[in-house]
Formats: C-alpha cells, sequence, structure tokens
C-alpha cells in the first residue's frame, strides 16, 4: 500500500498478476455478472438459474485456486501488486475452502429459497461477493487489505442474515450483527491506526521487518493497537467474549445462510488473524499468548456448556461453533508453522460439517423455516432415514469421534498445542469436546428414538405442517419408494416436507459430498492431512 | 516382531464386524418385516461366529516364543500425523481378543435385540472398536478405537436400557468421554517428546518406549493415561459411574461393559504404561496397589449392603477388577500374569452372571434379593448355572476364578506383602455376600409366583453351555493360557526391571517354590515349556 503512492505526484501503476486475485475476480466479477443479467432480464430470473450461474462462478474460482496451487507449488510462494497480496499455501487453501463452501451453500440455498419461494438472484449473488471477501482476508498482505476484505465479507452477511424479509427473527439478526459488526469493524481500523503509529506501516511483512530491526522503548500504542485487533478479530470469529451476536443471528438468519456464514466468516477471520498474529507479531507472541490463552479457554468452555441447555438446533450448533472457534484458537495460540497448518485444517474440515448439518436442518425446518426445536428431529431416522444419517455423521464428526475428519482435526489442534507447550489448554479443549460431545450426541438419540412426533410437530412446527401429513405407514413406504423410483439421485423425505416429494437434488449433492469428505477423509487422512501440511504462511 | 504371516489375522478381524455392521446398517427399511429380521439375525450371527472362528485361528497359529509381538502388521496410515496402522498381539491381549471374540456372539443372542437392525449394528461396530483396541500397537489407533466404543455403547445403553438409562447413559458417555481427554493429550505428549529426541514423529508403542522420559515428566504423564484407563475400567475412586451403567444397561450390554469394555481400561495399563512409564510405575505402585485394594474391599462391602443382584454384581466387578490393579502393579511375572488371567475369567464369569441375571429378570420381574426367594426349587438348572459362576467368581479352586485371584495374592505378596494381606480379606468377604444373595434368592420355600417359574429352555441352555464348560475347564487346566501369557508378561516385566533398575525377586518367577503350592506348580509348569525354545 505504502509502496503504490510512493512516487510523489503522480500515482504508480504496480504490475498487476492477475493469477493472484483471480479468484477474488471471478467472485466478485460473477455476482455482480449474475446482479446485471437479471436486471437486464425481461422477466424475474427463476432461482435455477441464479443457481447455476453461481455454482458456475464458485467452480471457476475453485479452478483458479488450483491454478494458483500450481503456481505456489512450483514457484514457491510470492507478494504480488505492491505487495498488497500474497499467494503462499495458507491463502491457496483459503480460496479453496472458500471456493467449495459457497458452491455447497448454494446448492443447498437453491433448495431454500424455491420452498420458501423468495425470488430473486440476490442470495445467490450476495454470497458469491460475500466469499470473494473472504478470500480477499487469507490472502491480504497488508492489514487495509484485509480490512477490505471484511467489509466486503461482512456488509453481504448482514444483507444475508436478514435475507429473509417474511421473518422478524432474520431482520432482527440482521441487525443485531450489522450494528455490533459495524462496532467491531470501527475497533479493528482503529487497531490499524494504532499499529501504524507504532510501526509507520499497514504492510504486514514491513510491520514484522519493523519490530525485528527496532526495540521500541514503549511498547503502549502497539500493543493497545494489538489487542484492538485481536477484539475485531475475536468479533468476526465468534470467541468469547465478544460471541454475543452468535446465537442470535445463526438462529434468526435464513438456515442455509447460517451454515455459510458459519462456514467462511470463520474461514476469512482466522485466515486473517493467523497470518497478522503469527507473521507480523509473531516477535510480540509472548505478549499475545495469554491473552488468546484465555479467550480460547473461555470459548472452549462456554461454548461447550451454554449448548447444552439448548433445545433450539440452531442456536445449539451456534454454540457448538464457538466451541470450535475455541479449537482453531488453539492453533493460533501455538504460534508454529505446525499450529498454523492444523488451524488450516481444522477450516478445512469445520467447514464441511458445518455447512453439510446446516442442510439437513434446513430440509428439516420445513416450509416457513421454523422446525427447529429439538423435538421436532423426534423420530427423524424412520421418517427420513438418509437425512438422520447423514446428520449423525456430521454431528459425531463435529464431537471429534474417531474415523472421522473431526478427530483429525482435534487431533491437529492439540498435537499443536502440545507442541508449543501449552498442555493445559489441550487437556482443557479436550474436556471441552467431552462436554459437547455430549449435546450432539442428544440430538442423534432424538433422531433416532421414540414415534415420529407427528403429534409434536403440529404443536410446535407453527403453520408449516400440512394437513395431510399423519398417514399410515404403509402408504408411506409405498410413497418412498416410488418416489426413490422416480428420482433416483433424489432421497424422499416424508414428512419433512409434507407432501412427499424427494429432497430436492441441490441438497442431495451438498449434503453427499459433505458427509462423504467427512468420512472419506476420517478414514483414509493422508491426502487431506498433507494437503493441509503445505498451508504455510510465507512469513512464520 | 516378526511379520511372519502373509495372510493380516488381525486386520480382518477388526474390518469383518466393522463392514458387517456397515452392511447390517443398510439392510433397506422398506422390505418385508420379517425377511428384513432374519437378515439382519444373519448378519449379526454369521459375523460374530465368523470372527470367532478368526480369533480362534489366530490363536491357534499363536506361538510364544519369547512374548513378542505375532501376526504383525504395519502400514503408515496418515504419514503427517505419524499414525500408522500397526496391530499386533502377544499373550496379554490374545486371550482377551478370544474373550471378546466368544461373549459377542452370545450377547447378539440374550439381548431380547436379535434381528433388531440398529442394535445389531451398535453391537458389531463395538466388537470392531473392542478387538480393535487389544491388538493395536499404534497409540493414536488404540485411542481411536478405545473412544469409538464409547458412541455404540452410549446408544446401546441409551436405546435398549431399563427406566433410568438416559442418565446413566450420559454419566457414563461424560466420564469415560472425560477421562481420554488426558489420554489423548498425554499420548500426544509422549510422541512429540519423542520426536523431539529423534526427529521423527510417530505414535508406533514399540519405537516410544524407547523413549527417554524423565522421572516427573513420566509421573505426570503416567497420571493422565492412567486416569482414562482407570475410569474405563473402573478403579476406585472413578467407579461411580459403573454401577449406574451396568444396572441400566440391558443384559447385553451389561455383559460388554463389564465383561469387555473393563478390560481395555487395566489392559491400558499393562500394555502402556507399563511399558512408556516403568519409573513412575515402579514409584506409584503403592498409590495403585492402595487404590487396588481399596476397591476389593469397598466393592465386597458395598455389594454385601446391595439388595439388588445387578448392582451386587456391578460392585462385584469392582472388587474383582481391584484384584487386577493389585497383580498389574505387583510388577511380579506371576502378580501381572495373575491379573491377566483374572481379566479374561472375570469375563466369562461377570458374562454368565449377567445373562442368568437377566433371565430372573424377565421371569420375575426384579432383581431384589428380597423380592425373589425359593428360585432353586422351580428352576434348578438355572441355579446350577448360577452357582458355578458365582463359585467361580468366590474363587473356588478347581473353577478359573481362583486361578487369577491366587497368582495376584501370590505375586502381590512377595513384594508388597501387607497389601496382599488386606487383599485376602476381599476374598472373604465375595464368599459373603455372594452366598449371602443367593441364599435369599434360590433358598427357602418359593412364594406363589416364583414357583410358576419356568426353568431354562433348551435354548438358554445352549447358550451358556460354553461359557459355563470355559470356566471349568480353565479352573482345572489353565496351562495352556499360562504358557502363552507368561513370556509375554516376563518380557514386560524385565522391560520394567531393565529401565528402573529394580529386580523382581527370582522367587516371582517361580522357579524356586516349585514344592510348596499348587498354584506356583502351575507356573514352573508354564515356565519350564516357555524357557526351552
Amino acid at each position: 500500500m505504502t509502496e503504490l503512492f510512493a512516487a510523489a505526484g503522480h500515482l504508480a501503476i504496480p504490475r498487476i498478476s492477475y493469477l493472484s486475485i483471480m479468484p477474488v475476480l471471478i467472485l466478485l466479477g460473477g455476482g455482480v455478472g449474475l446482479l446485471g443479467i437479471s436486471a437486464l432480464w425481461p422477466r424475474q430470473l427463476p432461482p435455477s438459474a441464479g443457481t447455476a450461474v453461481g455454482v458456475l462462478v464458485a467452480a471457476a474460482a475453485l479452478v483458479a485456486s488450483l491454478v494458483q496451487w500450481v503456481d505456489v507449488s512450483n514457484h514457491g510462494p510470492h507478494v504480488a501488486i505492491a505487495g498488497a497480496v500474497v499467494q503462499d499455501g495458507f491463502s491457496v487453501l483459503i480460496s479453496m475452502l472458500v471456493s467449495i463452501s459457497v458452491l455447497l451453500a448454494l446448492f443447498v440455498s437453491d433448495t431454500w429459497l424455491k420452498r420458501e419461494r423468495v425470488g430473486g438472484p440476490e442470495l445467490q449473488v450476495l454470497m458469491l461477493v460475500s466469499a470473494s471477501g473472504a478470500v480477499i482476508m487469507g490472502e491480504a498482505n497488508d492489514l487495509i487489505v484485509v480490512f477490505l476484505g471484511l467489509e466486503i465479507m461482512s456488509i453481504a452477511l448482514y444483507v444475508l442474515a436478514a435475507f429473509n424479509a417474511r421473518r422478524q427473527e432474520s431482520g432482527e439478526a440482521g441487525l443485531k450483527y450489522f450494528v455490533l459488526g459495524s462496532f467491531s469493524s470501527a475497533v479493528f481500523v482503529y487497531g490499524i491506526a494504532l499499529v501504524y503509529g507504532a510501526t509507520g506501516t499497514s504492510n504486514l511483512p514491513q510491520i514484522a521487518d519493523y519490530l525485528a530491526r527496532n526495540v521500541l522503548l514503549h511498547q503502549g500504542l502497539l500493543l493497545a493497537g494489538v489487542a484492538l485487533l485481536l477484539v475485531g478479530f475475536a468479533f468476526k470469529v465468534a470467541a468469547v467474549p465478544f460471541h454475543l451476536w452468535t446465537p442470535d443471528v445463526y438462529q434468526g438468519a435464513p438456515t442455509p445462510v447460517t451454515g455459510f456464514m458459519a462456514a467462511i466468516a470463520k474461514a476469512g477471520g482466522f485466515a486473517a488473524l493467523l497470518r497478522v498474529f503469527v507473521s507480523s507479531f509473531g516477535l510480540l507472541r509472548s505478549d499475545w499468548q495469554p491473552a488468546v490463552w484465555l479467550v480460547a479457554v473461555l470459548t472452549l468452555v462456554l461454548g461447550s456448556v451454554v449448548a447444552l441447555v439448548q433445545r433450539d438446533v440452531k442456536r445449539m450448533l451456534a454454540y457448538s461453533s464457538i466451541n470450535h472457534a475455541g479449537f482453531v484458537l488453539l492453533g493460533l495460540q501455538a504460534a508454529t508453522a505446525r499450529g498454523v497448518e492444523a488451524a488450516a485444517y481444522y477450516l478445512f474440515t469445520y467447514s464441511f460439517m458445518v455447512v453439510g448439518s446446516f442442510a439437513v436442518i434446513t430440509l428439516v425446518a420445513g416450509p416457513g423455516d421454523a422446525a427447529h426445536d429439538l423435538e421436532n428431529y423426534r423420530g427423524l431416522s424412520r421418517r427420513s432415514p438418509w437425512l438422520a444419517l447423514s446428520l449423525t455423521v456430521l454431528l459425531l464428526s463435529q464431537a471429534g469421534v474417531p474415523f472421522t475428519t473431526g478427530f483429525l482435526a482435534k487431533l491437529e489442534v492439540v498435537s499443536a498445542a502440545v507442541g508449543a507447550g501449552s498442555d493445559a489448554l489441550a487437556v482443557i479443549a479436550m474436556v471441552s469436546a467431552a462436554i459437547a460431545a455430549f449435546f450432539y450426541l442428544r440430538v442423534v438419540f432424538t433422531m433416532y428414538s421414540g414415534a415420529p412426533a407427528t403429534a409434536g410437530a403440529h404443536v410446535d412446527g407453527g403453520g408449516g405442517m400440512p394437513a395431510e401429513l399423519p398417514r399410515p405407514s404403509g402408504a408411506l413406504l409405498l410413497a418412498a419408494d416410488v418416489s426413490v423410483a422416480q428420482a433416483p439421485t433424489a432421497v424422499s423425505v416424508l414428512g419433512e416436507q409434507g407432501t412427499g416429494q424427494p429432497i430436492p437434488s441441490g441438497a442431495v449433492v451438498a449434503i453427499s459430498l459433505c458427509v462423504a469428505v467427512t468420512v472419506l477423509f476420517g478414514v483414509w487422512p493422508a491426502p487431506l492431512t498433507s494437503f493441509a501440511h503445505l498451508a504455510r504462511l510465507i512469513i512464520q | 516382531m516378526t511379520h511372519d504371516n502373509a495372510f493380516p489375522f488381525l486386520t480382518v478381524l477388526v474390518l469383518l464386524p466393522a463392514g458387517a455392521a456397515l452392511v447390517t446398517a443398510l439392510v433397506p427399511d422398506g422390505i418385508d418385516e420379517r425377511l428384513r429380521r432374519l437378515a439382519v439375525h444373519v448378519l449379526g450371527l454369521g459375523a460374530s461366529l465368523a470372527t470367532l472362528a478368526l480369533a480362534v485361528t489366530v490363536a491357534a497359529r499363536y506361538r510364544a516364543g519369547n512374548g513378542g509381538f505375532r501376526l504383525v502388521t504395519d502400514h503408515i496410515w496418515a504419514p503427517q500425523l505419524g499414525i500408522s496402522w500397526h496391530l499386533g498381539v502377544d499373550g496379554i491381549s490374545l486371550f482377551l481378543v478370544l474373550m471378546a471374540a466368544v461373549l459377542f456372539p452370545l450377547v447378539m443372542l440374550v439381548g431380547g435385540w436379535s434381528g433388531d437392525k440398529a442394535a445389531t449394528a451398535w453391537l458389531l461396530l463395538l466388537e470392531a472398536a473392542c478387538l480393535g483396541s487389544f491388538v493395536a500397537l499404534d497409540l493414536i489407533l488404540f485411542f481411536l478405537f478405545f473412544e469409538l466404543t464409547l458412541v455404540p455403547v452410549y446408544f446401546l445403553i441409551n436405546g435398549w436400557g431399563f427406566a433410568n438409562r438416559s442418565y446413566a447413559a450420559i454419566k457414563f458417555f461424560l466420564y469415560t468421554f472425560l477421562g481420554s481427554a488426558f489420554l489423548l493429550v498425554g499420548i500426544v505428549a509422549v510422541a512429540f517428546i519423542h520426536e523431539h529426541q529423534t526427529g521423527h514423529l510417530t505414535f508406533d508403542l514399540v519405537a516410544l518406549s524407547s523413549t527417554r522420559l524423565g522421572t516427573a515428566s513420566q509421573v505426570i504423564l503416567f497420571l493422565a493415561f492412567t486416569v482414562a484407563f482407570a475410569v474405563k475400567a473402573p478403579v476406585f475412586p472413578f467407579h461411580t459411574w459403573s454401577p449406574d451403567a451396568y444396572a441400566e444397561a440391558p443384559t447385553g450390554g451389561a455383559v460388554v461393559l463389564a465383561a469387555v469394555m473393563a478390560k481395555m481400561g487395566t489392559y491400558g495399563i499393562i500394555r502402556f504404561d507399563l511399558t512408556l512409564f516403568p519409573r513412575a510405575v515402579v514409584d506409584l505402585a503403592p498409590l495403585l496397589l492402595t487404590l487396588g485394594v481399596v476397591g476389593i474391599l469397598y466393592g465386597a462391602i458395598v455389594a454385601c449392603a446391595t439388595r439388588d443382584l445387578k448392582r451386587l454384581v456391578a460392585y462385584s466387578s469392582l472388587a474383582h477388577l481391584g484384584f487386577v490393579v493389585l497383580g498389574t502393579f505387583a510388577l511380579t511375572t506371576q502378580g501381572v500374569t495373575g491379573g491377566v488371567v483374572q481379566m479374561v475369567n472375570h469375563g466369562l464369569i461377570i458374562a454368565v452372571l449377567f445373562i442368568v441375571i437377566g433371565w430372573i429378570y424377565e421371569r420375575r420381574g426384579t432383581w431384589s434379593t428380597s423380592g425373589l426367594r425359593g428360585l432353586q426349587r422351580p428352576a434348578p438348572v438355572l441355579a446350577g448355572v448360577f452357582t458355578v459362576a458365582m463359585m467361580a467368581a468366590l474363587g473356588l479352586p478347581g473353577l478359573n476364578g481362583f486361578v487369577g485371584e491366587f497368582l495376584v495374592l501370590l505375586g502381590t505378596f512377595l513384594t508388597h506383602r501387607w497389601w496382599a494381606v488386606v487383599a485376602t480379606f476381599g476374598v472373604v468377604l465375595a464368599a459373603l455376600y455372594l452366598l449371602w444373595a443367593y441364599q435369599q434368592a434360590f433358598h427357602s420355600e418359593p412364594d406363589e409366583q416364583t414357583a410358576a417359574v419356568p426353568d431354562l429352555t433348551w435354548r438358554q441352555g445352549a447358550l451358556v453351555l460354553p461359557l459355563v464348560l470355559i470356566i471349568v475347564f480353565l479352573g482345572i487346566y489353565p496351562k495352556p493360557v499360562l504358557d502363552r501369557i507368561t513370556p509375554s508378561v516376563q518380557r514386560l516385566v524385565e522391560h520394567v526391571d531393565q529401565a528402573t533398575g529394580t529386580h523382581e525377586p527370582a522367587v516371582a518367577r517361580g522357579t524356586t517354590v516349585s514344592h510348596t503350592t499348587k498354584g506356583s506348580r502351575i507356573l514352573v509348569t508354564a515356565q519350564h515349556d516357555t524357557v526351552g525354545p
């Protein structure tokens, strides 16, 4: 950034390496392009068209990330565009993660859009734009660029949270997220200002360089800046005590958006957090490590304990996502290369688990997106065995049960913590995992127990349940067979959809993919772990 | 440590039930119910019997030799994480594998859940996890299997248990998962210290056993490991989940919990603590011996006071596992061998006890000894089976329970005299509470309801007959078992001695006491046979 305006008088145009920002350009361009198409289209663009374009854009972004991957493998990590962005193993992994998350989330939201009859491609557009922000955060090499990415991601997320205009909770969630989010952004910018004041630069390597060359006699300004940056990031990744928005926003936002938000807001936030703190403030680690230690402990414990008493599944998963944030913080607290790799692996696998889980929740919630009480899950295994099994796998993986990616992710971060000498933190994390496992199991057990709660669903489900729902089981089975025969890729979800229609194939694709990744790389970990071990920062 | 076999017996042993569990889970719900139940039944029983056949083959191919690991399979599984698929069996694990493989087909049949798809799938998965944890030689792999057992058991208790099952299942899950939290961190810490020393990240037990650990870190790591194992076993004072879980679990679930899964705890202590932390084991032996003895006495006293047959057996189990702990930390060949034998014997005995008590409950709807009376009259065969198991449990010579307890007491007496003396009271108390309970439930005149109780059916008799036969056989002729266990135990005890500079008394190997007692003569014969090759 500073180089950008270095030449006095006239603007120096830096050499643009388009490859380094290709995923961002594709996502952003695709989003804007889709908006343009829908504006020029004579009638309202059907949701399928929006999804199709969005998926193509996300797939293109994924391909671009792969090209970047090859480039990094061949030529090594490097900075580009006057040091504003960086291309290293870590940034490429985040780009891939975000591209895949947005791809999966588009499939899920397609189902939701059609069911809720919310028209327009705005949802897809906002998702793509938000994703581009997350990618920018992953490859930002300058605090200003981090902030740009943060805002692009967040502002789109505020709107997404409030997207369902028919539900009051959705608007409330959007507003709450917006007010608290902008407040945290302000704190973050103030942090940038103080760091700039202390070091004279906002460029990440230059900050590290400055701190390496100079001994600051009065560190107050710098440390205050670092603390404010930590607060800003902690808010974005929902770390305690900056998590207060999370349960309400997760609960109120449209369910596919919640899954998307959980995946990319965490990915983007942690990507920048790890890079800024480990790369730039690496020398100050003895100053910020205790703070991160405390935040991690609070996040782990509160996330798991408060989730225990939740009856609303979305709210419960909100607290569970707080608990997961605590685990990623273990990687940061270690402040080692191993810690960064572990955190990257954790984020990567978590995004599949969380998008998949919320995809199932979207389907179970039924028309009106209202049935989120634990009771609505009673007997799900009978009504829709496939959905119940998928959610079981995803939740068990979140709990860290062996032979899933969730276990390996926990093993990685715990290894990083132990390797950095934070044994106590590792123990606390595993204890919190034990507590967390309990509420995941409660959901799983509810799904597999009791009679199908048709009566209960009528009470709890609001107006969404059609009248013809309770039918003799023979007819249910018959209908199931017929619909499976009609649509081989779709699985019948009777009772949830009420009308006996199959699960929309979009959701099937997303959920299958999430489950497959979670199980496959849990049993056969080598490819994904070796991939994550290449997620190195350009400077450690 | 020889790769003496092309066919990966142990891998198949673990994967066969796991695969069958998957297939069972995939049996479609849409088909005719009778057909589905039949398919599930055949799958469950077939897979568990095939696993048993495989386990028997493993036992038949097992050659004790110098007591090292046999039928070793070693493949790199996750290279970046240093995890390998390293399986092997030695004398210590061989009979636990065999016992688990014998019990699972029975559990499939006694639970009242045969033909139930979910229960069968969970049981098969549980079998895979149990067998896996007994043969895993990679610490993370062991941990994976160790943890994997929790999920099926949670669902089995919660789904098929008795009135208070939810509470019991949650208590069980939380206790054991909390214990494992320390284990995982401990495992990672050991591996990192090893990596620091050698530059090579591995979780392989054989490689890690050469790690040089200071006394302080050994003690901390030992405690981290042992908490997890002590909860699982359970060892006093970490036992509070177990009476609830055993009592509320369905019969088959209680059998698996008490007979197989409890052994994962004590097995973990012998396999991992003794191998990795010999110094800490020697230093902290008095503490663990005391906990063992307290467990023996506490379990026995509470069992004396309880009037509920199922809880009585649960507490007796605590006492019996106390003997295993006692034998293990005596750190003599006899003591540890006795501990291993006791693990296998206790599994067999408690399985019969729980199964018979389950049948009593089916007939009379109660476990309370005050509600039962005179069962012997209408159901002599049932009473007979119960008597055999009970006598074995209280250590009657000629039945299998005696062998383990005797060796444990003998081995402990040599190095830690007073603990053995106190523990002997546990044997006396066991006779007291078991005979008391028997008297109340089986003797005197039956009331009207009890008089109408049917005896064991042929099918039920055929189910427990193999177990009763094994109990009697091992009581009369334990030599084949001891022959295979002793070399491995000796190797382990030597490892501890070498690492700590201590020496077990020569007498503990049974070489000089050949004329004194029956028990040590058994050992001597075992000794002569194994010294040769």
